[in-house]
């Protein structure tokens, strides 16, 4: 019963998403309120049918009504209540229902706190909003039905992928979600300006928050599914340019690009016509990685011409709605006044500079995904495009953002003293030579462009330090002046700031990972012993440990350095019966400069086991790196200024006080 | 602290991601231009996976393979050549340079130029253009007064719309 509730709110809230679709946008062209009034209520009222049905879901999966065919192919009724519940998205309907969820919340929250927003302006983005809702719900019911029951129900579930049965992504794709969908909201802002002509300042403060927030969360995001991989796929990589990894990425790139442009609209009222463009593509970017996961095309052109329905559908609700946003911005956009001018030194160009890298940078991403997919599709002719490819593009387009990204900040708006600027970097570029020192002694000097990554992060780190000091004037004023200045410093300056910092730290990570793991593969009997660089693991035994839907082989490894014992770690072979997979439990024990990372391999039937074991060397920065800039874009979200949102509320009822 | 710098420094460690125990080669030089090529070259049956870095046995049977031509004395390019003989293109994770590929490499330089060179052209035009942006345009002027006499723009821009906090009721 309460899944058909879930069904029906589901079907109603398409029945609102329709409304709030179009009423509005009707009422907003010809001046009627009554029509521009309804936008707000449908969306919360989209909002909440789509709760329902979500909570509806949740509630079959936690009581495992295996009467849901959803349920019973993506559940177990021994599965762990965490599991059970992040099941709800672990399969593609679930995932659907949650981006359409997110989707729906976020409207119902620009509805509910835009109390500031020009009337129109809110009820073309509301409008918009529901639309994107409508392709969406369409999609749910029309090919992808989490609702539908089975007859008869089995008597147990198939359970989750084991691969899926895992707190790092368990959360993943809430957080992944959060991002995606979040651009939504900057989209519908970007196409409802469209509509308008106008962009100025207060549309820009109002873009800015949810980017950030999209930004935020995706950055979240990507970090989970990347730790993730590292300690769940049992060989210690981080990243692979893998497409689905990919997907993500290109809007991470363009939000990030997005983020920055509307700084520029904000302060200087320049490039907006750009930052509507960049609103739109990392919209569609997300829909794109979307389609790109969602619909099979990755594991194969045919197994997507095979069953084509799903995919077509988002291939059709692609088009529509990157084909029409372009088009209409095609339309639109030269009519947009132009802005403020700036010298090519200056903030504003640094910034361009920033737009250009990451633009690029996304691009080749999405060609380098592509290709393998156009190439099948044009002449059926099989390429592989891997991490040598994207190593061989990215990496250089990244080498000049990180160095402009220590400069920009320091630049002044309009016309700029970059010379000025280099001068009050020495520090940071000092401390990047020395990080480079001592990368080289620490390793033997090679690989040298391996030093020159390390030099970019101190520089980074360094670079963002001194624009913090910059701007409180440390050691020129008084430490108590400056003090005082520090606390009153804009947390969207500390925010940047910290994030930029965070960045230097995730490149340090990157590059000594890459360039300084060490490996060690060999057969060991139990009480043996092996060495890597100093360190010594000794298999003291192994046992076999039941789990609750697995049971598994789990290794006990002491890690001794001298004679001093370092840890006692537990790596484990599980095996899932359900859906008959084994999986490798990687025990991790990290000393935040380097992990010791320990895989128990297969045992060779004569009481010996093969051990992997890698030394990664800064992997722990990747993770610490990211949490810092996702940190730094929550306090820069907290500042007062975005806060407030538009200034037009304030100003608006004195105006009207005189009047 | 002394075995933690040691771990550091210690980079040139010999082993091997997927790579068993038994498959390496007595030769660390061969064995490691082994390494070195494996990791370039795709898994056919898994997604995205270098045979480094896979445990499927197809994966196991190309390292057996690549090291077998190492010792039969080829070169790198010679076992490149032999597996793409065998499986096409799709082998090589790094995609080869010839017409079918020509987009994909130039891509990146080529857009980086274009948006390069869009971002000048704006600048320069920009700049010859007269201050334009300087007061206010006719369109705001007539807002303004809109605004100032505080009545509902039937058509115009939504800033200066309807009584504040009316919230389109």
């Amino acid at each position: 019963m309460i899944v058909e509730l879930g069904h029906f709110a589901l079907a109603l809230a398409l029945l609102v998403a329709l409304a709030q679709g179009t009423l509005p946008l009707w009422g907003a062209g010809r001046g009627d309120r009554r029509l521009m009034g309804l936008a707000a209520p449908a969306a919360v009222a989209q909002g909440a049918l789509v709760l329902a049905a979500f909570a509806a879901l949740t509630y079959a999966f936690v009581v495992s009504d295996f009467s849901v065919a959803l349920v019973a192919n993506n559940s177990h009724s021994a599965k762990p209540m965490l599991y059970k519940v992040t099941g709800v998205w672990g399969n593609h309907e679930g995932s659907m229902l949650l981006w359409v969820l997110i989707l729906a919340v976020f409207g119902a929250a620009v509805a509910l706190f835009g109390g500031n927003l020009p009337p129109r302006l809110k009820a073309r983005v509301l409008a918009i909003q529901g639309l994107v809702g409508v392709g969406f719900l369409l999609f749910l019911l029309a090919t992808s039905n989490p609702f539908l029951r089975l007859d008869p129900a089995p008597a147990d579930g198939r359970d989750l992928n084991p691969l899926l049965q895992d707190p790092g992504l368990a959360f993943h794709p809430p957080m992944l979600y959060l991002g995606y969908v979040g651009s939504s909201v900057a989209f519908s802002f970007a196409v409802a300006a469209l509509i308008e002509g106008r962009v100025d300042a207060a549309w820009a403060r109002w873009v800015r928050p949810w980017t950030l927030a999209a930004w935020c969360t995706l950055t979240m995001g990507i970090a989970l599914g990347s730790w993730w991989a590292y300690y769940e796929l049992g060989w210690g990589g981080w990243w692979f340019w893998d497409p689905v990894e990919n997907a993500s990425f290109m809007p991470w790139l363009v939000i990030t690009a997005l983020l920055h442009s509307a700084i520029v609209v904000e302060k200087r009222d320049a490039l907006k016509g750009w930052t509507i463009l960049l609103a739109i593509i990392a919209f569609s970017l997300s829909l794109l990685g979307t389609f790109l996961v969602r619909s099979g095309v990755l594991t194969s052109v045919h197994a997507f011409a095979v069953d084509p329905e799903r995919g077509v559908f988002i291939l059709a609700l692609l088009i529509v709605v990157i084909g029409g946003s372009l088009l209409l911005y095609a339309v639109r956009a030269p009519a947009l006044a132009p802005g403020g001018l700036f010298a090519p030194v200056s903030r504003e160009g640094a910034l361009v500079l920033n737009n250009l890298l990451l633009s690029t940078a996304a691009a080749t991403v999405l060609v380098g995904t592509l290709y393998p997919l156009v190439l099948e599709a044009v002449n059926g002719a099989k390429v592989s495009v891997g991490a040598p490819y994207f190593e061989a593009t990215f990496v250089p387009l990244m080498v000049p953002l990180v160095v402009a990204m220590a400069v920009g900040p320091l630049l002044a708006w309009k016309r700029a003293d970059l010379s000025g600027a280099m001068g009050r970097l020495w520090i940071a570029a000092a401390a990047g030579i020395l990080a480079a020192l001592v990368a080289a002694w620490l390793s033997g000097g090679r690989p040298v462009l391996a030093l020159l990554g390390i030099a970019l992060a101190a520089w980074l780190v360094i670079g963002a330090a001194v624009d913090v000091a910059e701007r409180v004037r440390l050691f020129r004023i008084p430490a108590g002046a400056s003090l005082s200045r520090a606390r009153h410093l804009p947390r969207s300056a500390w925010g940047a700031a910290i994030a930029h910092a965070g960045t230097g730290i995730l490149v340090a990570g990157a590059v000594a990972a890459s360039a300084w793991k060490a490996e060690l593969v060999e057969v060991v009997p139990v009480g043996g012993e092996v060495r890597l660089g100093g360190y010594t693991y000794r298999l003291e035994r192994v046992d076999s440990v039941p789990g609750p839907n697995w049971r598994a082989e789990q290794a006990t490894v002491t890690i001794r350095s001298g004679e001093r014992t370092v840890a006692t770690v537990h790596p484990e072979k599980r095996f899932y019966p359900v859906q008959a997979m084994p999986t490798t439990e990687a025990a991790i024990h990290t000393l935040w400069v380097l992990d010791l990372y320990v895989v128990l391999g297969d045992p060779d039937g004569k009481g010996a086991w093969t051990m992997r074991i890698y030394h990664e060397p800064l992997v722990p920065w990747l993770w610490i790196g990211a949490a810092i800039m996702a940190a730094g874009g929550l306090l820069s979200l907290s500042d007062r200024r975005l806060r407030v949102g538009a200034p037009a509320r304030r100003r608006l009822p004195a105006g009207a006080a005189r009047a | 602290m002394r075995a933690f710098l040691a771990a550091l420094l210690l980079l040139g460690a010999a082993g091997a991601a997927a790579v068993e125990p038994g498959e390496r080669l007595s030769d660390p030089a061969l064995e490691a231009r082994a390494r070195a090529l494996s990791q370039e070259l795709r898994c056919l049956v898994c997604q995205n996976q270098s045979i480094d870095d896979s445990s499927a046995p197809l994966a196991r049977d190309l390292r057996l393979l690549v090291r077998e031509r190492l010792q039969a004395g080829d070169g790198d390019a010679a076992v490149r050549d032999y597996l793409v003989a065998r499986y096409g293109d799709f082998v090589l994770l790094r995609p080869p340079v010839k017409a079918a590929t020509l987009a994909l490499w130039l891509a990146p330089p080529i857009l980086l130029a274009l948006g390069a060179a869009i971002a000048f052209v704006a600048f320069r035009r920009r700049r010859r253009a007269p201050m334009a942006a300087a007061g206010l345009s006719e369109a705001e002027r007539a807002r303004l007064a809109e605004l100032l006499a505080d009545r509902p723009d039937p058509d115009g821009s939504p800033h200066t719309g309807g009584p504040p906090g009316g919230g389109g009721r």
